[in-house]
């Protein structure tokens, strides 16, 4: 058990600068307008530094820096780039521990999942597209004995991407490795909630990049994403975050007719099938680390497994086993390794929750444990945390079809297979689902049945690299994760050649 | 539906929420809110100029907010709307970050929307949107 001292105090590992600017071709630049907004820590509420507040000066700035770099970096050797990303993930592998606390400090989230998955995740990240790189090849038609069709995967150039606060420095990886091993300049626009960790992450890997490569502009979306995104001198948008904004963005992009991924959200159902309770053995004991998956990073994430589909024969049982499981989450200091579940990102998260607990009581929801604010003493007291929550009520309730973004999962039973694919697939959304059974066959048949991109059998919220995640229906556009990614990030080169010195005879 | 009574809004607003918006149309304009589903920010109004974001087939004029002397539509996407035409919507602001490109949170708040289910009289007198 160890408690990371909170960064500005004695024994901190990490220290985050009083403020900062905008990271521009490789340095620090102040921001246009000169000014700058506060960023509280949500393990406490208050502000630990200020950081620019950028506008449409600062992005035409940073979008002439990422232009000044790619040519050069679009023509580096795919060996260059694989190697320098390698480097990137030494350089965030020496300094783990660091990255760990600052992107706690900055998120809320335990250390304990920004140590044991956030880090590693976003390094490996780094390593897997070096190797993808590597090993992508063109290909070549031969059309006739006079004519091949050589195909070759270009850059697309400079790309605008835009992070939401969930996972800051992951995010921004899971976006960053596929367009720099693609050979891109990225101009990259932070969430106004979590803007200065992603430049911690910039700094200690300053020298490992050509400047300009990748510029970094802070500020509100309204404000420094809207010109990003409408930019004409961007060949690619990348978000991720909710829907209107989704929307929104596809229509800045259709003024400038470019490609578009986005990843939008969803209201994962986790479903567990009766045989997962024909014994009380290490499985069983998984399956209930499944079903409170729901609280890992507070709830703030896309694929929350906030939906529990329970097969009526073992319902009552295994649901009193999950509440049991929920209240043993130890909440407490973000920063102590035991702790684990932190900060909700923002007060406004916290509030729209709490607004949550009061529709699905109105609504005849059942509160099997939680639904309240959780009070933390001392310097945790301005925090903002909340209870793991379960809900008990009927798939048609407004909290079985939102995204709440929060430690709460909505609970309801199953009579058989059918009816656990129709409530599965009831939501206008298809991002993950959780699959839980000891047969392979109801495993996979459930798997393929289910409307969702990412379908976790006997396991959930593991992101491994080289396994495609993206959505389904409302959940968006694209797949991250995956060496598929370097088509989102290239244009193909057709040269179309003729070795032959006859005319076709036309004209 | 009785002649004599107006068919019941969807749509509410706080005094608070309403003087923002007095704020931020001397700012901006004219303007309009869109409900947004799905992750991080989502299931919260986003507050745009009007006409910034483009409504059509997919979405529901749900009423509009009458604030001072001008008008705020209130739109939300179709299907979305499905899961939520039993509840009445209030938007409301409270302290926050903000989010996407919604044109309050550089004011440091953030809308906020708070529901309630209609009741059985007004559930039988509501318009179709």
């Amino acid at each position: 058990m160890t408690v990371y001292a909170a960064p500005g105090t004695d024994g901190a590992i990490a220290t985050y600068r009083a403020r900062y600017d905008h990271w521009i071709g490789g340095e620090y630049v102040p921001p246009a307008n000169g000014q700058y907004f506060e960023n509280p820590s949500p393990v406490t509420g208050r502000t630990f530094t200020e950081v620019a507040r950028g506008d449409a000066d600062d992005i035409d700035r940073a979008l002439d820096a990422a232009h000044g770099a790619a040519p050069a970096w679009g023509r580096t050797s795919v060996t260059e780039r694989a190697i320098i990303l390698n480097k990137i993930a030494d350089r965030m592998e020496e300094h783990l521990e660091e990255l760990a606390v600052a992107e706690t400090w900055e998120n809320g989230k335990p250390v304990r999942e920004t140590l044991n998955a956030d880090m590693p995740l976003a390094i490996d990240h780094f390593r897997y597209f070096a190797g993808a790189i590597r090993a992508q090849e063109g290909s070549i038609s031969e059309i006739d004995g006079d004519t091949i069709a050589y195909h070759f995967h270009e850059p697309l150039g400079v790309v605008g991407q835009i992070i939401p606060w969930n996972f800051p420095i992951l995010m921004a990886v899971w976006k960053l490795a596929p367009a720099l091993a693609a050979g891109n300049a990225v101009v990259l626009k932070p969430a106004e909630q979590t803007p200065a960790s992603i430049l911690y992450l910039m700094e200690l890997i300053a020298d490992l990049l050509p400047p300009g490569v990748v510029n970094v502009v802070n500020g509100f979306g309204a404000e420094a994403g809207k010109p990003l995104a409408s930019s004409p001198r961007i060949r690619k948008i990348a978000f991720t975050g909710e829907t209107t904004t989704g929307r929104l963005i596809m229509q800045y992009a259709s003024q400038n007719i470019i490609p578009v991924t986005l990843e939008l959200g969803g209201k994962s159902p986790n479903i567990f099938f009766g045989d997962v309770a024909a014994a009380r053995d290490a499985y069983y004991d998984k399956a209930l680390e499944g079903f409170t998956m729901f609280a890992l990073n507070q709830g703030e994430v896309c694929t929350c497994p906030s939906r529990a589909l329970i097969q009526s024969d073992i319902y009552g049982d295994f649901l009193a086993d999950a509440v049991a499981r929920t209240e043993a989450v130890k909440q407490g200091n973000p920063l102590d390794t035991d702790t684990m579940i932190g900060a909700q990102a923002s007060n406004d998260q916290l509030e729209k929750i709490l607004s949550y607990f009061e529709i699905g009581r109105a609504e005849g929801a059942k509160v099997l444990t939680g639904g309240h604010r959780a009070e933390l003493d001392g310097d945790l007291a301005g925090g903002y945390y909340v209870t793991p929550t379960i809900f008990e009520g009927r798939n048609e309730m407004r909290v079985f079809q939102e995204e709440i973004f929060g430690p709460v999962v909505a609970v309801t039973q199953f009579a058989d297979f059918d009816d656990a694919i129709k409530i599965a697939n009831d939501t206008l959304y298809g991002l993950g689902a959780g699959v839980w059974s000891r047969s392979g066959e109801t495993a996979y048949r459930a798997g393929r049945a289910i409307e969702a991109g990412r379908v976790w059998t006997n396991n959930y919220h593991a992101y491994p690299a080289a396994a495609a995640f993206g959505g389904y229906k409302g959940s968006g556009v694209g797949r991250e994760n995956h060496k598929m990614m370097l088509d989102h990030y290239q244009q193909t080169k057709n040269l179309l050649v003729s070795y032959s010195p006859q005319k076709l005879g036309f004209f | 539906m009785s002649d004599d009574v107006p068919a019941p809004a969807r749509v509410a607003v706080t005094e608070a929420a309403a003087e923002l918006l007095v704020r931020l149309r001397a700012k901006h304009g004219d303007l309009m809110f869109h409900q947004s589903g799905g992750c991080c920010d989502g299931s919260s109004p986003m507050c745009y100029p009007d006409g910034d974001f483009l409504t059509g087939d997919a979405d529901v004029h749900l009423g509009d907010l009458a604030v001072d002397d001008f008008t705020v539509p209130v739109w939300m996407s179709r299907n979305q709307f499905e899961y939520w035409k039993h509840t009445h919507l209030t938007i409301d602001v409270v302290p926050g970050r903000g989010a996407g490109f919604s044109v309050e949170a550089p004011e440091g708040v953030r809308f906020l929307i708070r529901s309630r289910l209609f009741t059985d009289e007004e559930w039988a007198a509501l318009e179709e949107v």
